[in-house]
């Protein structure tokens, strides 16, 4: 084992606050002592701060990094199609900059498709050193077992310290299968990175829906993180030179063992939500079907899309594709208007990070104000019309 | 035809209070349920059964309260259950957990073979979406993620046929049998249960198989098999609440739109 939680006998005075303190259950008072229960702590140390008697002592053993001097050098999984890069990438190789800035090694992005040499130039100008890439008509649509493959032994031959991948629905395939295939670390869907004094990728991340933040650090090699798009900020223009690397693989025909029949591209306002500038959120306070048609009619008249809060799609007013939140979208408009939603922190999970948020609601104390930049205590019924009116 | 479905339980993640003095969770305020995801899974694969035969059965990791959700799966529909539990299992991380998991799968597999595993597109608790691609690359088999419908699978050339939801709209992929699936939840509709599948369901208790019965290794699992470990956990930063606009409908109208153009241009 190595962590250890000990609670001092001498000190502990059974007063319940770190009962009180832990998000795991793990923690009972018996006859005025507390006891740990070993399959439940996560050692996460919310404990430890918690007690007034500094009765609970945790003992973390340091990360064995011998073996880690092999690996160097961070990489950013270029997820593409049809030979055009996703968005996430842009970001990720912001931030990977300025992780590897810090960790002071070179960034690369490794591309896997059938049109990838081209993107290289374009990578370079944004401040990427190195581009591998891998070139194969197989390779066209995304298929798990070739492409985790082929990462696999390049991870073999190059040995980065760090991988990360958008968390996309491609990510978010490609890399939990990497990570049991190279036995490391995975963290999902990153909100925040940053790198710790002794050199490891401290990667931040929401946990039980929204309701509390994790940093983990990972005790392997390569640290593996998949990132919230529209998270981080996209890569600024750096006039820089890089290197083209082009990696060995012996992909054949019967690694490739998913076929992609058809793609089809979703008329569904789903695309445009995490993409559109202005959101027009409904939520429970809407009422009904028949009264979201207000709510598409400013959306319609501001250029915007629809979004909903969990309670409008369980109640079946309008189709899951236009969640926001937690189990929803997470999205990052210019402007989001939340009609008649209270603000339950799943909501707020998935669209707090908006540049501005205007609430309209008829509950003054609804949680959503506490969100809010331009807070309107009033009826969406009553003001949308007259807003509509005056645009 | 048979079908395992993957399940978890999991805090109800819609009525997890906060705690305003200590700003941690109260889990006591959060009953434990059914992941979600996992209910649609098991809805998916008692769909597959009626149309294409065979049985259901679904597995988990978990302590003894756990068979509270192979009994609500088995008002779903499915035929039968396997509890993972064990103390060396507790504090696996995703990777641990799909080891652990894939041991459990094969277990199952050399009495009775498997044709598909399906699991939630992810759980409500950990939201990561990684024990379901980790089990397949364990088993070695291929992973199809975010699967909302299931066209069609061909006992015979031993192939399904799903559509895939990606950022940009989905795909029709085709993958052989066996393989594991990860399911959006509307990939169905929640069929409520008939009264004898409750009164089997209420009547019935899992076998529970530990490290022993699955022939794990220790070294994989729990604190020591897991690379990930939580450093910190703290409460998500608060975003101030601004101004409110106050008068009347015509002012605050007026108000909002003016501030609007100031802070757009």
């Amino acid at each position: 084992m190595s962590k250890q939680i000990l609670i001092l006998k001498d000190k502990c005075k059974g007063c319940n606050l770190c009962v009180k303190a832990c998000s795991f259950g793990a923690i009972s008072v018996v006859e005025k002592i507390a006891v740990i229960d070993a399959a439940k702590c996560s050692y996460c140390g919310a404990c430890e701060p918690a007690c007034k008697f500094k009765a609970i002592e945790i003992k973390v053993d340091d990360i064995d990094r011998s073996s880690f001097s092999a690996y160097k050098g961070l990489w950013v999984y270029g997820e593409n199609r049809d030979g055009v890069l996703a968005e996430v990438v842009y970001e990720l190789v912001g931030e990977g900059r300025k992780l590897a800035d810090k960790l002071k090694v070179e960034l690369s992005v490794v591309i896997i498709g059938d049109k990838t040499q081209n993107l290289a130039d374009d990578l370079f100008s944004y401040g990427v050193d190195n581009v591998y890439y891998i070139e194969n008509k197989l390779l066209k649509d995304y298929d798990t077992n070739s492409y985790t493959k082929i990462l696999e032994e390049a991870i073999e031959a190059h040995k980065p310290e760090i991988v990360l991948f958008g968390a996309t629905s491609e990510g978010r395939s490609v890399a939990p299968r990497l990570a049991a295939r190279v036995k490391t670390g995975l963290t999902a869907d990153c909100t925040a990175l940053d790198i710790t004094a002794d050199g490891d990728l401290a990667q931040t991340r929401p946990a039980f829906g929204g309701n509390i933040m994790a940093t983990i650090l990972c005790r392997t090699r390569p640290q593996l993180s998949t990132v919230r798009p529209h998270v981080m900020q996209k890569a600024a223009k750096l006039a820089k030179k890089g290197k083209k690397i082009e990696l060995k693989s012996t992909i054949v025909e019967k690694d490739v063992v998913t076929k992609v029949l058809e793609f089809i591209k979703e008329t569904r306002e789903n695309v445009n939500l995490t993409e559109s500038d202005i959101i027009i959120g409904a939520g429970r306070g809407v009422g009904s079907e028949e009264n979201l048609k207000l709510i598409h009619q400013l959306a319609e008249k501001l250029g915007g899309v629809v979004g909903a809060s969990r309670a409008c799609v369980d109640a079946g007013w309008i189709d899951h594709f236009h969640q926001v939140g937690q189990t929803g979208k997470t999205v990052h408009p210019k402007i989001y208007i939340a009609c008649g939603i209270s603000g339950a922190i799943q909501h707020l999970a998935g669209m707090s990070s908006s540049d501005i948020i205007i609430a309209i609601n008829k509950d003054a104390d609804a949680p959503i104000f506490n969100v809010a930049d331009l807070g309107i205590v009033g009826d969406v019924f009553t003001i949308i019309p007259a807003l509509l009116k005056s645009l | 035809m048979h079908i395992v479905v993957c399940i978890k339980q999991v805090p109800d993640a819609t009525q997890v209070k906060i705690d305003p003095k200590t700003n941690t969770l109260d889990r006591s305020s959060a009953p434990a349920i059914l992941n979600p995801y996992d209910a649609h899974a098991v809805q998916a694969a008692v769909d597959l059964k009626k149309a294409y035969g065979g049985k259901v059965s679904v597995i988990t990791m978990g302590p003894m309260q756990a068979r509270d959700i192979i009994r609500k799966s088995l008002e779903y529909g499915a035929d039968e259950g396997v509890l993972l539990s064990d103390r060396a299992f507790a504090g696996s991380d995703t990777l641990a957990t799909s080891y652990i998991i894939s041991k459990g799968l094969e277990k199952i597999n050399s009495t009775d073979p498997i044709d598909l595993i399906i699991c939630g597109k992810q759980a409500i608790d950990g939201d990561t979406a990684q024990v379901g691609p980790g089990i397949a690359r364990r088993l070695n088999i291929t992973q199809l993620t975010y699967v909302n419908k299931i066209v069609s699978v061909n006992l015979e050339t031993r192939e399904i046929i799903v559509h895939r939801v990606i950022d940009q709209g989905y795909e029709v992929v085709k993958a052989k049998l066996p393989c594991v699936i990860t399911v959006e939840k509307e990939i169905n509709e929640l069929i409520y249960s008939s009264l004898p599948e409750m009164i089997k369901a209420a009547r019935y208790v899992a076998p529970m198989w530990g490290v022993t019965e699955i022939g794990a290794d220790l070294s994989q699992m729990g604190l020591k098999g897991s690379p990930t470990t939580v450093r910190k956990i703290f409460a998500p930063p608060e975003r101030e609440g601004g101004e409110r606009l106050t008068g009347s409908t015509t002012e605050i109208v007026n108000n909002l739109v003016n501030k609007l153009l100031e802070k757009i241009v």
